[in-house]
């Protein structure tokens, strides 16, 4: 805790001197009390809260879905090599394709709003998803394979109590990079799809009247998102799970 | 002639490796009686591993066959428990209790049965105060007693050992030894137990197959007439570990 607060003292120090240099115009650097000020006036009126939900909205439905096709696409190609010589180099190749480059072609396949988003967290998720799981697949020590195999568990069992569980620290990191990547592709998709609602949109929208303050603070709103998430889901979820079986060393252990 | 529990009848086991047949093991011929002890020793490359993976049903000899109680082996089987010598062979997700009714879940056992029956052979290996501990949070030595308890939980009448403290510091080792001896002697499983550690052969065995490598095939059968528990210091022990060593060279 004091860590983070030491982390954050001093990056607030930097901006706020940087804000009062004058390197750039004031109006392109608010100051620290500006920010805050902005931030207290949204969440007051609760708009805030509904750009964040909408937003969050996009990210959940696209992740589960990337995550849906994704994991299990890994893990047959973690299984079968026939099926790993035809997705690789697919994958291979469409992975380096920054998702906010799939725009132009999204709207003009669903149009402006939402599902052009969501579509882009879509494949923006995917990849590390698919990845993770195959990687998680292959690195499934041999010796718990045959240990239980030599116990009578068929494929089938072999699968789920054992592959599952042992590929697991893997999908869990894939899930870290598949959020991540879905925040950079929603918050671009807002910004240029010219969604409603949505932190993206409301950065872009300032603009329009210089509203630096506002734009400044959705970042810091994006950022705390990301660190509640961070902190709250993903250890969390790595505490009860990998952390505990000694399989991964926690953070900060 | 007395039928044997376990024949090993004439194993050939050939793997192939740049462009030529390399001959892992030839002609293998070892009978068993139930609840006999037998140590398989001999250098790193005699085969013994894979004579062990042959019997538990890991691998397909080449030529010959195996028959445990009048039947052959052809795969895996719930007859046989195997011990490997990587602490790593235990679930890492599932506590010491859990890991130990692995097999007993296999089996469709029922669940307050199988709860009984893992912490029965927990005590038996001394652990049942760490039943609910993950591997990763025992020691080497209790993590294999655990390997050891797993194996044992579902009732296999044939334990295979590889190995399985060979990993261990040497005191931990002489523990496991006696440990393995009692619970031997209480549950009088038919062991296979592989090792290039001389002494410790002599020490757990009733009887010791000798094995030489390229190909790998039997040199000696010793058997070790002296009464349990074994002092590993007594002028008749010695004598015993020499002849083996002098089989080894």
């Amino acid at each position: 805790m004091k860590g983070t607060l030491v982390s954050f003292g001093f990056a607030a120090l930097v901006w706020e001197a940087f804000a009062r240099s004058g390197i750039f115009p004031a109006v392109a650097t608010p100051s620290l009390l500006a920010i805050g000020a902005a931030l207290v006036a949204m969440i007051a009126d609760g708009t805030l809260f509904v750009h964040v939900l909408y937003t969050l909205y996009r990210i959940v439905v696209g992740l589960a879905l990337a995550a849906i096709v994704g994991v299990p696409l890994g893990m047959l190609m973690g299984r079968f090599g026939s099926v790993e010589r035809f997705v690789l180099p697919l994958v291979s190749v469409l992975n380096p394709i920054p998702s906010l480059a799939w725009v132009p072609v999204f709207i003009m396949w669903f149009g402006l709003g939402n599902t052009a988003a969501m579509a882009l967290v879509f494949y923006a998720a995917a990849f590390p998803l698919i990845l993770n799981a195959w990687t998680g697949m292959r690195s499934v020590n041999r010796i718990w394979l045959r240990a239980a195999s030599s116990m009578g568990a068929d494929d089938r069992t072999l699968f789920l109590k054992v592959v599952l569980p042992g590929a697991l620290p893997f999908v869990i990191a894939g899930l870290r990079q598949a959020f991540a990547r879905a925040w950079i592709a929603v918050v671009g998709g807002e910004m240029i799809a010219a969604t409603s609602w949505g932190l993206g949109w409301l950065i872009f929208d300032s603009k329009e009247f210089l509203n630096t303050d506002v734009m400044i603070a959705t970042l810091v709103a994006i950022g705390v998102l990301g660190l509640v998430f961070e902190r709250v889901v993903f250890q969390l979820l790595e505490r009860r799970t990998v952390g505990r079986w000694g399989m991964v060393r926690m953070a900060g252990a | 002639m007395r039928v044997s529990f376990i024949e090993l009848r004439h194993l050939t086991f050939e793997y192939e490796a740049a462009e030529r047949t390399v001959p892992a093991l030839r002609d293998v011929t070892i009978a068993m009686a139930e609840s006999e002890f037998l140590c398989v020793v001999g250098r790193s490359g005699c085969g013994k591993t894979t004579l062990l993976n042959i019997v538990a049903g890991f691998l397909q000899p080449t030529k010959g066959e195996v028959l445990i109680g009048g039947k052959p082996v052809t795969g895996r089987g719930f007859d046989r428990g195997v011990v490997f010598q990587d602490f790593a062979q235990l679930f890492p997700w599932r506590t010491a209790q859990r890991n130990v009714e692995f097999g007993l879940e296999m089996k469709g056992m029922a669940s307050a049965e199988r709860v009984e029956t893992a912490r029965r052979f927990l005590a038996l290996v001394n652990l049942e105060a760490f039943a609910g501990a993950y591997p990763h949070e025992l020691s080497g030595g209790m993590q294999q007693r655990v390997a050891i308890a797993r194996a044992l939980a579902y009732n296999p009448s044939v334990l295979l050992m590889d190995e399985p403290f060979a990993a261990l510091d040497a005191l931990t080792r002489d523990e496991m030894q006696k440990l393995l001896v009692d619970v031997w002697s209480q549950t009088r499983k038919t062991v296979i137990y592989v090792t290039h550690n001389v002494a410790e052969a002599v020490y757990l065995a009733d009887r010791i197959v000798v094995m030489t490598p390229h190909p790998g095939t039997v040199k000696a059968d010793v058997r070790v007439a002296l009464s349990r528990p074994r002092d590993p210091l007594s002028i008749a022990f010695l004598e015993y570990q020499k002849e083996v060593v002098g089989h080894l060279r």
